[in-house]
């Protein structure tokens, strides 16, 4: 009954092409904002804080990226651990060459080294499709990682080939790396760059980027004969895409971890991400989050959950039944819903309009 | 719309083969401003393969082709867009995941001077773009009837809507040629009805000149200005409806030639 959007009359073309149209959508995204800047570093703990929220925007952040290449652009690619690693490696690379540089200039250049390698990597997508481009990008992967582990110049000739996140902070004396970084200012670091870098996709996919992309994704023929250039196309969205992985290794080498090693951008990282958005929903902002959330949340819940019921199980169980849980939800979920939590949640809005008069 | 004899397009001597199979042989005629060409023939007479030469997708073997007085073998096809050749296919070649609307916007991509940066912060010509050419793309919503799809993924459309956007996102380049491969294919005859309308409006309002290929007789008998025949890939008539009507080699290519005295019937 309070969804309703009777009497709200888009009299412009702006209006109409506005993020979110309908009133109640632009008044729940503010509250949305106003509680996870707010509300959440003052409610939840260092445990919530650092294992919970911030890999959750690192992961939509990364899953953000995947989407643009894959759901909208319509390329598939197993790179993405690969590309992450790219970021983290080169991120450290910088911080440690040029100590006084700010450090989110240091995460924005991390993200354009990146697009560059996505560049070179995604040129093979002018020739190959589908499945073939996805073992094109697998090569990328391997690649990748067997670089940042072999060359030790990466690692700035560490002996474990482990990178640590210099102390560095924002304006000033937040510190967001180091031993005086706090939860709270990792927090908001992290959700920052999450929430600026998803309105800048927003953007890109409700203009005419985002149309050529799709255009490219859903008949490339067609594509062409309105004169869209398909390599140029496809290019940029791996650039683009890249961009956002390669922030978002940035930042779960420096934020997240804090130390970490090439093989965390391992090929089960790269699926891990594919699943996030299949499940979240290909071609959607909102699912990339969503996917994120159901991926990185669900095994902690159910990890917790035999505690919280008061239940005494072993270990073991716990993890083997967890297992299995997770694999049957996402098979349950694929089944209810193909095209994802996005679009679960877009039905769900639109039953909620008519509510409690369907007809 | 009354073809005022400037030629705004002459094939000559086009070749193509596939292989061993001769899809065009020696094909030449020409498309003057502002006219209706139809293009007929029996099916695998080349009409198709004919319009992919024009458009850019094939490459013809032998042959060139004189676009707004310029003489080339080949143009690709982002290079026929850019000079104002758009086009529609005989089996809907729309972007399904996209609104009527995203599907009509995309035929002003060309038109538009923004970049993925300017997208993403959503300034200048990038914002500005979207609201003016959208208002060009609901003059074409508003033309074509389908107001009511306008948000409707294509996807979910039924056949005859699908062509009708179709149309509108070939329209939404403003062409100076309009290539429609085979537009009431799979209609009813109301459905034909309208899309007649539709085409004759195009040609008639905005003086777009149009190719078409169409197997309807009746339909290409009352709309077009003149008519080009193809059977197996050779042209063998070229002229106005009722010339091409009375051509012998036309009837004996749709109705048979009766070989001996005995088996015609």
């Amino acid at each position: 009954m309070l969804y309703r959007e009777v009497g709200q009359f888009r009299t412009s073309y702006a209006a109409d092409q506005a993020i979110f149209p309908i009133r109640q959508d632009r008044i729940g995204m503010l509250a949305l904002l106003l509680v996870a800047y707010i509300a959440v570093p003052l409610v939840a703990n260092e445990y919530w804080l650092s294992t919970i929220f911030v890999p959750f925007f690192v992961f939509s952040l990364a899953a953000l990226g995947l989407n643009i290449l894959t759901g909208y652009a319509g390329q598939l690619s197993l790179g993405t651990g690969g590309f992450m690693a790219v970021g983290a490696f080169t991120a450290y690379k910088l911080a440690t060459a040029f100590p006084g540089l700010n450090i989110v200039l240091v995460f924005v250049a991390a993200g354009i080294v990146t697009a560059l390698v996505g560049l070179l990597f995604g040129i093979p997508s002018l020739r190959i499709k589908g499945f073939y481009l996805a073992v094109a990008t697998l090569a990328a992967q391997f690649f990748l990682i067997w670089l940042f582990v072999k060359v030790a110049w990466f690692q700035n000739y560490s002996a474990s080939g482990v990178i640590t996140a210099p102390p560095r902070a924002v304006f000033g004396h937040f510190f967001v790396t180091g031993p005086e970084a706090r939860p709270a200012y990792k927090y908001w670091f992290t959700l920052t760059f999450a929430a600026v870098l998803a309105l800048a996709a927003k953007n890109m996919v409700r203009g005419a980027t985002g149309r050529k992309w799709m255009a490219i994704r859903d008949m490339d023929i067609a594509a062409e004969i309105i004169g869209i250039r398909p390599l140029s196309t496809k290019l940029l969205a791996f650039a683009v895409s890249s961009f956002y992985i390669g922030i978002a290794g940035a930042l779960w080498a420096f934020i997240y971890t804090a130390s970490v090693e090439a093989l965390a951008f391992d090929i089960d990282r790269s699926f891990q991400i594919l699943f996030m958005i299949i499940i979240g929903g290909l071609g959607s902002i909102l699912g990339s989050f969503l996917g994120a959330a159901f991926i990185i949340l669900l095994p902690i819940f159910l990890n917790n959950l035999p505690n919280q019921l008061g239940l005494h199980v072993g270990v073991a169980l716990v993890t083997n039944l967890q297992d299995i849980i997770y694999g049957a939800l996402i098979v349950f979920f694929l089944i209810a819903e193909p095209n994802g939590l996005a679009a679960l949640w877009r039905i769900g809005k639109e039953k909620l309009r008519l509510w409690p008069f369907p007809h | 719309m009354h073809p005022n004899g400037d030629v705004l397009l002459r094939v000559e001597g086009i070749a193509l083969a596939f292989g061993g199979v001769k899809a065009l042989a020696d094909v030449s005629f020409d498309i003057r401003k502002g006219e209706i060409r139809a293009i007929i023939g029996p099916n695998g007479a080349g009409k198709s393969s004919m319009l992919n030469v024009i458009n850019g997708f094939y490459r013809p073997h032998a042959g060139s082709i004189t676009y707004k007085g310029r003489t080339a073998r080949h143009m690709r096809p982002h290079q026929a867009a850019q000079a104002g050749i758009a086009r529609t296919f005989q089996n809907i070649a729309l972007f399904k995941g996209m609104t009527t609307l995203d599907n009509i916007m995309t035929g002003r991509l060309l038109k538009m001077r923004g970049n993925f940066l300017l997208d993403a912060l959503h300034v200048g010509p990038a914002r500005r773009d979207e609201t003016a050419h959208r208002a060009v793309v609901e003059q074409i919503i508003d033309f074509l009837e389908i107001q009511a799809i306008r948000k409707v993924p294509v996807g979910r459309l039924p056949y005859g809507l699908q062509k009708r956007v179709e149309l509108g996102r070939a329209l939404a380049a403003e062409p100076d040629l309009l290539l429609l491969d085979e537009p009431m294919a799979g209609m009813n005859f109301e459905e034909k009805e309208d899309m007649s309308r539709f085409i004759l409006d195009v040609n008639e309002e905005f003086g777009t000149t149009i190719a078409l290929i169409e197997h309807d007789m009746g339909v290409v008998m009352d709309i077009s200005s003149r008519i080009v025949v193809l059977d197996y890939g050779r042209k063998i008539a070229d002229g106005t409806p009722d010339e091409v009507r009375r051509d012998q080699a036309v009837i004996d290519a749709y109705l048979g030639v009766a070989h001996d005295g005995g088996k015609g019937a």
